[in-house]
């Protein structure tokens, strides 16, 4: 892979010697994640290779496609969201097959760490704040300007959510409830429609003592409405134990909202709290998938297993939400 | 019948097993599996102390709100499909405290350690 990786690097990076610690960090079949330092008279530069090997075409479904990717992470670098630069983008002759390469941004992404760790103490007040104005940066983005994304609306979701469950065969009735009040409660197409990032929560963005370093994985942009990233950042299984704090567990909604509104634009906080129901449910049914992996294949593993056994949690967090107690 | 000792207390010897002495031994990956491993054993064990007692009350619940006779699979199908279908709802007597209870005791199995698990037991004290 280095031998390989070096290659390429030397038609696009002036000065590269070669390449070192190279390192796959992880991935399915059809998409790797490489980690490695490029050599450099100047220094070793730490860079990231995310690709799809040769025979493995067009991301299914959702995804927005290892191309698009990289040109959204150009466009939120450009606009001054915290975004790694995008390096190059792979072409047939660097025989790597397809995607990108792109700067190695330091910090933290394991979101225990980041809501424990003394390290990020500092940070954990601000990052609430950071964050809304990180989502209106992308939300912000000149929407002529994207490459081809798929268009969601709330129903479309909605529609697409409830064929999968179904799939499964297996009654849930408080998905049932839930896919109920759902249908219910649909805002509408928004009135704007912008970028959503589509999986803006821990895992996806790096953290450091100073907070937000960098967005990543914009595997699931799509156009849509953009208070849908807010409520998916509030969905309770990204709170990790601290639920009194809905945003990722270290912030209030009313900071996200202020950085939000601060970068100056609005938010719609019942169409948030729409999209965290749906967030929450959307979480649920991933689980359930992840236990039809476990059973169909491809991966047995106990460790996807496990991940149906914690559909339930989202169950819970949907009769709090809308059902509660009064407690 | 078959003899003792139960399942639950066999798998809970080798979860104990596997915490205690094999722990302390394993680095890396495989102790991440390893912790996986106890995990799964650990639900095991909960689910086979834990699901007779609740499958009976679930029954008795769906039996009283759907008015029928049944097995938990026919009648967790009738009450999907009569919320799905809006001839059910929370303004139906019941459903909202057979809902809770239902999933109050999936997460005793599956995560009792659930933050939103643990905060509605201390409000109820159930």
């Amino acid at each position: 892979m280095e031998e390989v990786l070096g290659r390429s690097v030397a038609s696009w990076c002036r000065g590269a010697t070669g390449v070192t610690n190279a390192v796959r960090l992880s991935g399915g079949a059809s998409q790797e994640t490489w980690s490695f330092d490029i050599q450099h008279p100047d220094g070793l530069i730490g860079a990231i290779l995310r690709r799809a090997p040769q025979g493995y075409g067009a991301a299914p479904g959702r995804a927005a496609g290892l191309d698009a990717e990289a040109r959204l992470m150009q466009l939120a670098y450009d606009a001054g969201v915290p975004s790694p630069r995008v390096l190059h983008i792979l072409q047939p002759p660097d025989d790597l097959g397809t995607g990108f390469v792109m700067a190695r941004v330091e910090g933290e992404t394991i979101a225990r760490k980041i809501l424990r760790d003394e390290k990020f103490a500092n940070a954990r007040p601000l990052l609430a704040r950071q964050l809304g104005k990180v989502a209106a940066g992308i939300h912000g983005l000149a929407v002529s300007e994207l490459p081809k994304l798929r268009r969601m609306t709330a129903a479309k979701e909605l529609a697409e959510m409830e064929r999968e469950y179904r799939g499964f065969d297996w009654p849930r009735p408080v998905f049932e409830l839930a896919l109920c009040w759902l249908a219910d409660h649909d805002p509408g197409p928004s009135d704007e429609v912008t970028l959503v990032h589509g999986d803006f929560r821990h895992g996806n963005l790096i953290i450091g003592p100073d907070g937000v370093r960098a967005v990543l994985d914009w595997e699931l942009a799509h156009l849509g409405d953009p208070m849908e990233d807010l409520g998916w950042v509030c969905v309770n299984s990204w709170r990790f134990g601290e639920i009194d704090k809905p945003v990722g567990g270290f912030g209030t909604r009313e900071e996200l909202f202020a950085g939000y509104e601060a970068a100056g634009r609005r938010v719609d906080a019942k169409r948030v709290t729409f999209w965290e129901v749906m967030g929450t449910l959307r979480w649920g049914v991933m689980c359930c998938g992840m236990m039809q992996r476990f059973r169909i294949g491809p991966d047995h593993s106990m460790e996807r297993a496990m991940i149906g056994r914690r559909a339930s949690e989202t169950e819970i967090d949907l009769l709090r939400l809308l059902a509660p107690r009064g407690n | 019948m078959q003899d003792e000792p139960t399942p639950e207390e066999l798998t809970k010897a080798v979860a104990d097993f596997l915490r205690n002495d094999i722990t302390p031994q394993i680095s890396g990956h495989h102790a991440f599996k390893l912790r996986v491993a106890i995990n799964v054993l650990d639900l095991v064990t909960r689910q086979l102390k834990l699901e007779q007692g609740s499958d009976a009350a679930e029954l008795a619940r769906l039996s009283k709100l759907l008015s029928m006779p049944g097995s938990l699979g026919e009648l967790n199908r009738v009450l999907a499909d009569q919320i799905a279908k809006g001839e059910l709802d929370l303004q139906t007597p019941g459903l909202a405290e057979h809902l809770w209870q239902t999933t109050m005791d999936k997460l005793a199995v599956d995560q009792p350690n659930y933050a939103s698990h643990k905060r509605e037991l201390e409000a109820k004290g159930d």
